[in-house]
């Protein structure tokens, strides 16, 4: 069977969920608390945990951190690691392998039961996992947002202090390591899960048992890193550069495993967006014709696959530097510092693209629909995205301008870095040469993108006075550089999110978000957005050092400004939260079909979506984005209704 | 075609408004910024490496400002003219709107042409100014004439400084968990916990840590460098006139990061060197205590790193067991 018999025939596979299953229900597949779900992903977390520690314990009790305390690195790190599993085991991640493994045939995962209780446990359909998505994503936000309002309390005097300088250096770590982790998955994980299989026109992902595990793998990474602070956290902020993460309490175990068990999550998950990409699209769906959020998922996943291993492998020589006592990072036994630099931001560069790269892609896809107009220079679009993705790997040690490490390749790490503004600069091509003549409609999604256009212009501009390095002696590690990066992970990905999550929430939910509520939440995140951070750059470069918890008394007009800012671009996004919580249950509004009157794939579909996607596979047969094109074909053809081969006949 | 030539010269007509509100707005801007802004950008003027670190700033900022306002002056364009209430034509659409194969190019061409033209700019600032205060490792490649043989001589307790003598002066950085100290080769390696320099002298600072990683940043002097255990990270920079300026660490080595920090001031030659051989005779007991001068220093186990306490029993290690009286107590 070639593949694309596979496509047009295949609908009674492990996704589909089909209603003629008539045998006896297996313990898997009991409806609601009966079987597998959520609380006994807990419940096998929490065991999982107990014996690991135990078993730590009873290897190696002598090492503790306190005497007598039973906290050492092994039995924490194995507490962790058997937590993690017992949680994937609990949620059913692992029925499948064991059956396998044992032989066992015809192990049906999906329950039959169609009601809530499906977002609570471990399902295959692409659309679920999205949902999921949305509000794991969410939850890690706002728990990385709350840490953000901690450090901007601490910040606004110089002298009396809230946290001891203990305390604050822990949550300024976690909210990093939170917000980072948070933001590698925030759009590939929900909206890409979500929509690349019904912009390509493909009934599932490739590989529906990795999309379900990345995301329970993803839920038990958050965990972990969520567990530093129980343990009493770690101090080395999210770089955990080396000799402090040696020398650091129980709190960095959780960061090192959270980042390998993180990173397992985000390989699974950017190995099957790229298969699923490479190989599920509709037939006449040619790479010059498929969506650019899909390139820019294409392009993220590359990244994904191609340096997450590095932060893989990264942790786990951390972990045996803190449990067995190699010297991978010491230096006084042979091993270096600079292997963990060099590790970390080898992984560290390409992450920032992972992130920005999604975002680029939902400004791609929605300025046609706002715009009604085609999408200018599609290909330069993609090749932007790929040149970005490519160019990343290249760049990395200019996170260590003044580290000591290779003074005579600093022309050279200077070089590729401003290269990769000419790739970042299509973008600005695209979006500009979008707007160029169009008949923009001012819904809330475009008005996200566009302030992603502006925020990430400062972003992308002060990015190159930190790749010079004469600039570089100057703002490297103080405030400005971290105004830079908030100016393009925040204003940049999160407010592509934002408006994805307007765009597409009616496709996903059936109800449309409150505009008026919206534009509320819109105006006090761009506003505040940026009386936050640009107070930041001056800051910085008046000498402010990252990661501080007391600063220059001269500075405190700018920190409070900055800090009374982020107070209400916190409230923005309570906002927001309000906003879904009405729109969706307090006075649920029901979404047109098609409201943005979009010419992708993904609103020719019902609403909701059946768990198959499309009656029949669709046959592409133009360029995406012909908006306001007279005589255009339809972008795809969907066949006749009722044909033999559709989902709701029985196929031999 | 009928519709292509409307395209055409609607194109000319739009871009050319813009083009002359941002010609104009980015004259004015620069202007502005040169006389208002650039001379008080950081990290001031205090020395050389200082001094050219802000006008690569100001040169950076002074092109960053016409594509910060070329792109905010067609976005402001667009959402005014094109908006979909007031913009009464039907969008652009079509072949056409797709692709252009000119401005495509064009665009291509000008970003390289910058993007190459401030590679340039930043490698030569770079080489000319001995690796711009930024640390350079161990074997610095962008170096002032003269540092090599000033370093061998401070390692071998051979340097020498005195005021117009036009000598490097290495100075070594040490950082701990929470301070910095400065031990000054020349002058029989004693260890102050003041950074105090000569004016009109260059300076070879020879940053190393005897725990984590901390990153030594004289903010007015223009230089950066981290200071890496078992690592000789110099940097170079040369002093003008006295002046004082801060020192502050600048990455993250713990708790007390945010408060690690000193000032250190720039005195004029002879003040410089009444001080360093005053400090020198009185802290010459202690200097005989110090370890000999090195690059850099591996902690034992009465040294800052600490050493292992044997589980269960938390009696220190004594010092006095291992090394009799003659460790300081």
């Amino acid at each position: 069977m070639t593949i694309s018999d596979e496509r047009s025939t295949e609908v009674s596979g492990p996704v589909s969920g089909h209603p003629h299953n008539t045998r006896k229900l297996s313990w898997t597949q009991r409806p609601g608390l009966l079987s597998q779900n959520l609380l006994t992903a807990i419940v096998f977390g929490v065991i999982g945990y107990l014996i690991g520690h135990w078993f730590g314990n009873y290897l190696a009790s002598g090492y503790s951190y306190i005497a007598n305390s039973g906290q050492n690195s092994i039995a924490n790190t194995l507490a962790l690691a058997f937590g993690v599993v017992g949680w994937l085991g609990g949620i059913g991640a692992l029925n499948y392998p064991f059956a396998k493994l044992f032989g066992v045939d015809g192990l049906e995962e999906e329950s039959p039961v169609d009601n809530w209780s499906k977002y609570f446990r471990y399902s295959l359909d692409h659309k679920i996992v999205g949902l999921q998505y949305v509000v794991g994503v969410l939850l890690f936000m706002f728990t990385g947002g709350l840490l953000a309002m901690a450090i901007r309390t601490e910040l606004l005097n110089p002298t009396t202090h809230i946290f001891s300088p203990d305390v604050y250096i822990k949550i300024v770590s976690e909210h990093g390591t939170i917000m980072m982790m948070m933001a590698t998955s925030i759009i590939v994980g929900p909206l890409g899960n979500y929509f690349v299989p019904l912009m390509i026109g493909a009934r599932r992902m490739a590989f529906p048992r990795i999309e379900a595990l990345s995301f329970w793998i993803f839920t038990a990474g958050y965990m972990v890193i969520f567990s530093a602070l129980p343990y009493g956290g770690f101090p080395t902020g999210w770089t955990g550069y080396a000799p402090l993460q040696t020398q650091a309490g129980p709190g960095m175990v959780s960061y090192l495993l959270g980042f390998a068990v993180i990173g397992l999550g985000m390989i699974l998950a950017g190995f099957n967006q790229a298969v699923t990409i490479i190989n599920y699209r509709a037939p006449g769906m040619t790479w010059s014709r498929v969506p650019v959020f899909v390139w820019s998922i294409l392009a993220t996943a590359a990244l994904l696959t191609l340096a997450t291993p590095v932060l893989f492998a990264g942790g786990l020589f951390g972990l045996l530097d803190k449990t067995v006592q190699t010297a991978f990072y010491v230096d006084e036994h042979g091993g270096s510092s600079y292997l963990w630099q060099n590790l970390f931001w080898f992984f560290g560069h390409p992450e920032v693209y992972i992130m920005a790269l999604p975002g680029f892609g939902i400004a791609g896809e929605l300025l046609p629909v706002f715009c009604r107009r085609p999408l200018f220079a599609y290909k330069v679009s993609a090749a932007g995205m790929i040149g970005v993705a490519l160019l990343s790997f290249f760049v990395w040690q200019h996170h260590l301008f003044q580290s000591g490490i290779n003074p005579d390749m600093r022309p050279l790490f200077m070089l590729t870095t401003e290269l990769i503004s000419i790739p970042t600069g299509f973008i600005y091509l695209v979006g500009m040469g979008t707007l160029y003549r169009a008949k923009i409609r001012f819904e809330l999604p475009m008005l996200f993108v566009l302030a992603l256009f502006f925020n990430f212009l400062i972003g992308g501009v002060t990015g190159v006075f930190l790749s010079d390095v004469p600039v570089n002696v100057t703002v490297h590690g103080g405030f400005f550089v971290l105004s830079h990066f908030h100016y393009t992970i925040m204003g940049g990905l999160l407010f592509a999110f934002m408006a994805g999550l307007y765009y597409w929430l009616p496709k996903m939910t059936g109800k449309m978000m409150n505009k008026k509520i919206g534009k509320v939440h819109f105006w006090l995140m761009f506003v505040f957005f940026n009386l936050t951070f640009f107070p930041m750059f001056i800051i910085g470069l008046l000498g402010q050092p990252r990661r501080v918890f007391t600063y220059a008394t001269n500075l405190q007009g700018l920190n409070d400004f900055s800090s009374i800012s982020a107070f209400i671009l916190g409230f923005s996004f309570l906002v927001f939260f309000f906003n879904l919580v009405y729109s969706m249950w307090i006075k649920p509004e029901v979404a047109p079909a098609n409201p943005w009157e979009s010419l992708g794939l993904e609103w020719q579909t019902a609403t909701p979506v059946p768990s198959y996607n499309f009656e029949r596979i669709p046959v592409i047969m133009t360029e995406p984005y012909r908006y306001s094109e007279e005589g255009a074909p339809a972008f795809a053809d969907f066949g006749p209704k009722d044909a033999p081969d559709s989902p709701t006949h029985t196929m031999a | 075609m009928t519709n292509k030539s409307t395209n055409s010269t609607g194109q000319v007509h739009h871009l050319r408004r813009m083009a002359v509100v941002w010609v104009i707005a980015s004259i004015i801007g620069d202007i502005l910024f040169s006389i208002f802004v650039a001379p008080h950008v950081p990290p001031g003027r205090l020395t050389e490496t200082a001094a050219k670190d802000q006008t690569d700033f100001n040169i950076l900022f002074e092109m960053a400002l016409p594509v910060l306002f070329g792109v905010w002056i067609y976005l402001s364009y667009a959402l005014y003219f094109w908006g979909d209430k007031r913009n009464s034509d039907v969008a652009f659409s079509g072949d056409a709107a797709r692709s252009n194969m000119k401005t495509q190019v064009s665009w291509m061409v000008i970003t390289s042409v910058t993007v190459l033209f401030l590679a340039g700019f930043g490698t030569w600032a770079l080489v000319v100014d001995h690796g711009s205060g930024g640390g350079q490792g161990p074997n610095p490649a962008f170096t002032p004439s003269g540092s090599l043989k000033a370093e061998t001589a401070a390692l071998l307790g051979k340097a020498t400084w005195s005021p117009g003598s036009k000598n490097i002066l290495p100075v070594q950085v040490i950082g701990q968990q929470w301070k910095f100290t400065y031990r000054y080769p020349t002058f029989g390696g004693f260890e102050s916990s003041q950074l105090y320099l000569p004016a009109d002298t260059t300076i070879a600072f020879n940053v190393t840590s005897l725990d984590v990683i901390h990153s030594f940043w004289a903010y007015q002097l223009g230089v950066k460098a981290d200071a890496n255990p078992q690592v000789n990270d110099v940097a170079f920079t040369t002093t003008k006139d006295p002046g004082s300026f801060i020192v502050r660490c600048s990455e993250l080595c713990g708790i007390w990061h945010g408060a690690m920090y000193n000032n250190g001031a720039v005195l004029s030659q002879s003040a410089f060197e009444n001080w360093a051989t005053t400090t020198e005779a009185a802290n010459a007991a202690n200097t005989a205590l110090l370890p000999a001068f090195a690059w850099t220093y591996v902690p034992d186990a009465n040294g800052a790193a600490g050493g292992y306490y044997p589980d269960g029993t938390l009696t220190p290690y004594s010092p006095s067991e291992v090394y009799g009286s003659k460790q300081p107590s």
